[in-house]
């Protein structure tokens, strides 16, 4: 895909993460913790056509790596996504995302009456399930608005 | 059963029910058996939230295997309501005794208790969560009227909050049943629960009311619907109504129909129930004994491997 359809420009060195459901950029933004105040290059690409996916976003942040935990989640929301590491405008590695078994320490379980809500010490654990996320302490199933959860 | 918690009725398979249950009524059969099984261990009961049968419960059982207990009293007047946390209240008792049992008003909190000791914790109910205790003496109470598969079973009430109702549909999934979930629409079962369902292929239907299916039953398993589940009162009494029996409902019914509550009632199953052969509510109550006496006695063993009381499983 020429850089005239993504309509966003190369960066020189951090992430670019491909292949996120379109509608799913900002919820990518929001699970990196980026809202513009950290003072990264980002660019967001929207409703970008795609041959694999139909219409795609496209995330670019600039001198930024994710952490597995952030893939993790990321994988939860946009499953399909690839994320490239560029170097010198170079793309020096490029991973599709997996779904992990469990996400620890990075949802909030959105059941108000579970115990990992009542000031406890206590890390949230989730499992994955088909279409989602399951509080390992509660059973709580959080599907569409996991992007909501997201306490990192 | 292999395990070092009763956390939820999901984890139990049919094996480990079945040896509980097989236990239960060999404690049944010989009280005395079991009477000094346990002696000199000590069983803490602790109840965030209020409890009048199943502390007691616990209490009467862990005596009748020869055990002491002690209670943390009202959550007003112990420390928790300095702010300490469970993680912290369950690691200090643990000291105190050779297992525990816990009810909390938060779901999940048996989980972490789980985590947090080593010896064996028994979840009493969490918040909106599980009961599985109740769960193994609901099915001992089951087994005994009519065995455990090709059951047909109505449960009704309150399922979406009705820990009773999560643990007993759970483990109802490890045997040949057919369950019937009959609910006002808001108080269905639980998504996390019906995934759960979902997951094993059980053979389950939901219905608003009792009248189109009440004459397949073998059990009917009623709970109560909380006032306070409701916004409005009128709204409660209006719903509440519509999921009461009485002994002129069961008319329709099998003749050997058994009718189960895990209790307390309040006007969900008239008095007048009490008087037919249906009734099984207090033997289901009393059936609590032996059951957790065969529980605490299964996982005091599965603790304390190498203990020197009897160890046989099956006398």
């Amino acid at each position: 895909m020429s850089d005239h359809e993504l309509r966003v420009s190369k960066i020189r060195d951090g992430t670019v993460i491909d292949h996120v459901e379109a509608g799913q950029a900002l919820n990518v933004l929001a699970i990196l913790g980026i809202d513009g105040s950290e003072g990264f290059g980002v660019s967001v690409g929207m409703n970008v056509p795609s041959d694999r996916l139909g219409r795609k976003d496209i995330v670019k942040v600039e001198d930024r790596e994710l952490s597995q935990s952030e893939v993790d989640v990321l994988s939860l929301i946009a499953p399909e996504a690839t994320i490239n590491i560029v170097r010198d405008f170079e793309v020096v590695e490029k991973n599709r995302v997996t779904r992990p078994d469990g996400v620890t320490g990075v949802l909030s379980c959105p059941n108000r009456n579970c115990i990992t809500n009542a000031d406890e010490p206590i890390e949230t654990r989730f499992d994955v399930v088909a279409d989602g996320v399951r509080c390992d302490y509660c059973a709580t199933i959080l599907r569409a608005d996991i992007a909501e959860h997201i306490d990192v | 059963m292999r395990q070092d918690h009763l956390i939820t009725a999901t984890q139990l398979s049919r094996d480990d029910i079945e040896a509980v249950l097989d236990r239960a009524r060999a404690v049944a059969d010989d009280p005395a058996a079991y009477a000094d099984r346990h002696a000199g261990r000590v069983l803490a009961l602790c109840f965030f939230e209020p409890s009048t049968r199943t502390r007691m419960s616990f209490d009467s059982a862990a005596k009748r295997l020869g055990m002491n207990t002690i209670d943390m009293g009202d959550v007003d007047s112990s420390s928790v309501s300095k702010g300490e946390s469970l993680s912290d209240t369950v690691r200090v008792i643990e000291g105190y005794a050779d297992a525990l049992v816990l009810r909390h008003p938060s779901e999940g909190a048996a989980t972490l208790a789980g985590e947090r000791v080593d010896v064996p914790v028994v979840n009493a109910g969490d918040g909106a969560g599980q009961h599985p205790s109740q769960t193994l003496l609901d099915l001992h109470t089951i087994r005994e009227d009519h065995g455990l598969d090709d059951l047909t079973i109505g449960i009704m009430g309150d399922l979406k909050y009705g820990r009773t109702v999560h643990s007993l549909a759970a483990a109802l999934t490890e045997f040949d049943a057919n369950q019937h979930f009959i609910s006002p629409e808001s108080l269905r079962l639980p998504r996390s629960v019906r995934f759960d369902l979902h997951e094993t292929g059980a053979q389950i239907r939901e219905h608003e009311e009792l009248e189109p299916v009440l004459d397949e039953l073998d059990v009917l398993y009623v709970t109560r619907i909380q006032k306070e589940r409701f916004p409005d009162e009128n709204e409660y009494h209006r719903v509440a109504g519509e999921y009461r029996i009485d002994a002129e409902t069961l008319d329709a019914a099998a003749d050997d129909l058994t009718v189960m509550h895990p209790l307390p009632r309040v006007d969900e199953i008239a008095p007048d129930v009490d008087e037919t052969d249906h009734a099984r509510y207090f033997e289901q109550a009393h059936n609590g004994i032996p059951v957790r006496m065969a529980l605490l006695d299964t996982l005091l063993k599965n603790a304390n491997p190498d203990g020197d009381e009897g160890t046989e499983v099956d006398r």
